[in-house]
């Protein structure tokens, strides 16, 4: 037996310029990139819309407060990251959920507050508890009330007229208008009682935010990223199920004072909210039963405050509370591992390493 | 955009075809096959190269002592090194020639390793000596295992894990099925393809010597439906006196892992912690039958083996013959030298095989391929943070949290990685395939097993 090195052989010349990399060595052509993006894609035809309803101040307050989300991604967070594109969609959300007729001024301070407070605070992308975008609206809601509540009515005016004081100084007291201005369909029922027709709800020629004003045109969006996957369907299904279940039930029980399941799902924010907002993969359960139980939750605290609450709408705070819920439901609801007998938390006696 | 919109058609037509078939398991992924470079061509023989290297440590479990000298003459078949115990196996001379040294030499994986180097014979005819072929008839259990470990077979399907300790199960196992894994649901190789298309007689051979060997009266060869001509062709020469399936499996990856080709063909779960043979069936690799079957019919050892050298990086891709111990480089001159876009060789499939840092690594028992990717195909070292998509929980075949495991894996909490099962993961490479944020999950997940087993080596020492 001979050991004896002989170190010019023992060593051979490398191969030059080869990768070396841990397996597995192909990898799946979607990045974060490519979903962030195709949701941004998903939007565009929501923003034209409220373009064709709303005119020129549609576009204006959603790009301000794109503006203020990439801006403050760009300048406050690490370089770099503006190119995954959810700066952009936190932008674009925000500005869905707001009127028509808000400053600029105001629709920007909250992208800035979405991006700032709401994401770039937790440590950025993926460690947000909160949906930024829903977060931001929080705080403009609690900022500027008035502001937030006064609803242009849809497809009133020409393209061109604005439909508030979308140009109005930071803080100045808001300005004479001449814009339509109408009640929600939730607002008109919870303080007057006044139904609006089911249709004028599904194509959205009612008053309310931007993006909340078709539910036709939110499906089709949604449909899109859930089919080539970008959206998990589960959430919006488990969300209007719900609604439509307690609201049905409560329908039966007094169609008179309680809306009708239709109505319900059709109104408001429900179908922006359930669609683009609970999707959000980073402030939503990763279990597929975590996804159905998150979605219940927001249904039901939906109706919970619709019906109860000293508010018409509830949809923002319910994704909210359900996003802080988020961490528990995981825990809850990790899957059941191959072969083992049940999923649990306890530590497992199979493998012989730990020691605890 | 029509490439998404056919993948999304194939999805939701694949989606109806896998409810309607039993055959398969759940999760998974379906990275792109590219088998058509080397799917059509028939198996053919590699010239013998100068020299050969034989590593000692081909095989999982103790590595091989040596028996060879230095400057001895050896034929080809001639025993280099013995199995050291029972759980090990024999290294012959894939070549005859001279030994011209024992030495330290690269090994695939990585690391270096005692090696054998053989100087080939030129104008050698090649004959192995002659040699007494065993009559499988007459032999009792342990005198099949017996054969099999002094012919060095081992699993040919990359973990090289010894034939005759699988043959072996626990005596409290009762089998009732042999498996055989002819699913090859690693992108790129063929081998088993081809094996299986222009050698069946052999296959349905090597599985009578295996049930004869195990006692059991039922095996089942689970083939993945895109190799039409491989199912044809065992089912055309099955033998009526054998209880033997051949089953078409859905194609998807990893179909080929023992726990998931179980619950796809038997459909049977194999427990977290055991072994297959728990729930009564042994798996065997199918190259690994043919070879039995080889052994058995010549009484030569396991010294050459059939090897797919393939991918956009290579100028002539074929399924080749070749004597174990060929260096990497040699093969790959032979298949007409690497192109210009050439980035990463690895030995084995792309989802779980090594790159290889020194093309002089030899060509092993347990390789099945030779993959040359180009600079497209590599892995993007950039990694973004995860988003919670949940696709690795979606694509995980042993239904694990890879999200979690990841996030625990960088903050170093092993303990609590061994309590969310890490155990399980077979480093399958699925969740990192499927990640958006490209976080190298499976290699955290290797890294944070060795982690924990040093651990316990440690504990045990201080003990």
């Amino acid at each position: 037996m001979t050991t004896t090195a002989s170190p010019a052989r023992g060593t051979p010349p490398r191969a030059p310029s080869l990768v070396v990399a841990a397996s597995p060595h192909l990898k799946g052509r979607e990045s974060v990139a490519t979903i962030m993006w195709n949701v941004v894609a998903a939007l565009v035809p929501l923003v034209a819309a409220s373009a064709w309803l709303f005119g020129v101040s549609a576009l204006l307050v959603v790009l301000a407060s794109v503006i203020g989300a990439t801006a403050t991604e760009h300048f406050v967070g690490r370089r770099g990251t503006l190119a995954d594109g959810s700066a952009a969609i936190t932008g674009i959300l925000l500005g869905l959920t707001l009127p028509a007729g808000i400053p600029l001024w105001a629709a920007a301070l909250g992208g800035a507050f979405a991006i700032g407070v709401g994401k770039l605070l937790f440590g950025g992308l993926g460690y947000n508890i909160f949906n930024p975008a829903l977060l931001g609206r929080a705080f403009l809601m609690a900022a500027f009330p008035v502001a937030l509540t006064t609803w242009p009515k849809a497809g009133t005016g020409g393209f061109w007229a604005l439909r508030g004081d979308n140009f109005a100084f930071p803080f100045a007291a808001a300005g004479h208008t001449d814009a339509v201005t109408a009640a929600t369909p939730l607002g008109l029922f919870k303080f007057e009682h006044q139904l609006t027709g089911a249709s004028s709800l599904f194509f959205g020629d009612v008053g309310g935010s931007l993006g909340e004003t078709s539910a036709l045109l939110i499906l089709l969006c949604g449909g899109y990223l859930a089919l080539r996957r970008f959206l998990d369907w589960r959430i919006p299904l488990s969300v209007l199920g719900t609604v439509a279940l307690l609201q049905g039930a409560l329908h039966l029980a007094d169609a008179a004072k309680y809306a009708s399941p239709a109505f319900a799902l059709l109104s408001g924010g429900l179908m922006l909210g359930a669609v683009f907002m609970a999707t959000d993969m980073v402030t939503a359960p990763v279990t597929k039963l975590g996804r159905w139980v998150f979605g219940a939750t927001i249904g039901v605290t939906v109706v919970v405050i619709r019906t109860w609450g000293g508010l018409p709408e509830g949809v923002m705070y319910s994704i909210l509370l359900a996003n802080a819920l988020v961490p528990y439901i995981n825990t809850v609801t990790q899957p059941r591992v191959f072969g083992a007998r049940r999923a649990k938390r306890a530590p497992s006696e199979t493998n012989g390493v730990v020691a605890r | 955009m029509a490439e998404a919109r056919a993948a999304l058609l194939s999805r939701l037509v694949r989606g109806a075809a896998s409810r309607a078939s039993a055959f398969g398991f759940s999760h998974g992924v379906h990275p792109p096959e590219h088998k058509e470079l080397t799917a059509h061509l028939p198996i053919r023989r590699m010239p013998y190269p100068d020299e050969v290297v034989l590593p000692l440590r081909q095989h999982a479990g103790k590595p091989a002592t040596l028996v060879a000298t230095p400057g001895q003459h050896v034929e080809r078949g001639d025993l280099l090194a013995a199995a050291d115990g029972w759980v090990s196996s024999p290294v012959h001379a894939s070549a005859s020639g001279w030994i011209a040294d024992v030495d330290w030499w690269p090994h695939p994986d990585g690391s270096m390793c005692r090696a054998v180097r053989i100087r080939v014979e030129r104008y050698s005819a090649q004959i192995a000596r002659p040699r007494l072929v065993p009559d499988w008839h007459g032999l009792t259990h342990e005198q099949v295992l017996r054969a099999v470990q002094d012919a060095g077979v081992v699993g040919l399907g990359g973990a090289a894990f010894p034939t005759h300790v699988k043959l072996q199960p626990p005596s409290d196992a009762r089998i009732d099925t042999l498996v055989i894994n002819g699913a090859e649901c690693e992108p790129y190789l063929t081998t088993d393809h081809r094996t299986m298309a222009e050698y069946p007689e052999r296959v349905h051979f090597g599985v009578r010597i295996m049930m004869h060997a195990l006692g059991v009266r039922r095996a089942v060869i689970g083939v993945e439906r895109n190799k039409p001509d491989a199912i044809d062709a065992l089912e055309r020469t099955r033998p009526a006196d054998l209880d033997v399936t051949v089953l078409p499996l859905t194609v998807k990856y990893p179909q080929g892992a023992e726990k998931m080709l179980l619950k796809a063909v038997l459909d049977r779960e194999v427990p977290s912690g055991t072994l297959p043979a728990s729930v009564g069936a042994i798996v065997q690799n199918v190259a690994s039958v043919a070879t039995l079957a080889e052994v058995f019919e010549t009484g030569l050892p396991l010294i050459e083996r059939i090897v797919t050298v393939t991918g956009g990086g290579v100028a002539r891709p074929a399924n080749l013959i070749i004597p174990v111990g060929t260096k990497t480089a040699d093969v790959i001159a032979y298949c007409g030298g690497l192109t210009d876009d050439a980035a990463e060789v690895l030995n084995g499939g792309p989802m779980m095989g090594t790159a290889l840092r020194n093309l002089d690594a030899p060509v092993l028992k347990g390789t099945t391929g030779i993959v040359a990717l180009t600079r497209d195909e590599v892995r993007d070292m950039a990694q973004s943070p995860c988003i919670h998509c949940g696709r690795c929980l979606d694509a995980c075949p042993m239904f694990l949290n890879p999200s979690l495991l990841g996030d625990l894996a960088r903050a170093g909490r092993h303990d609590e990685m061994a309590e969310a099962h890490l155990a399980d993961c077979m480093l399958c490479g699925s969740c990192s395939y499927v990640c958006p944020s490209n976080i190298p999950l499976a290699q955290l997940f290797g890294a944070s097993k060795a982690a924990l087993r040093r651990q316990a080596a440690a504990k045990a020492g201080a003990a």
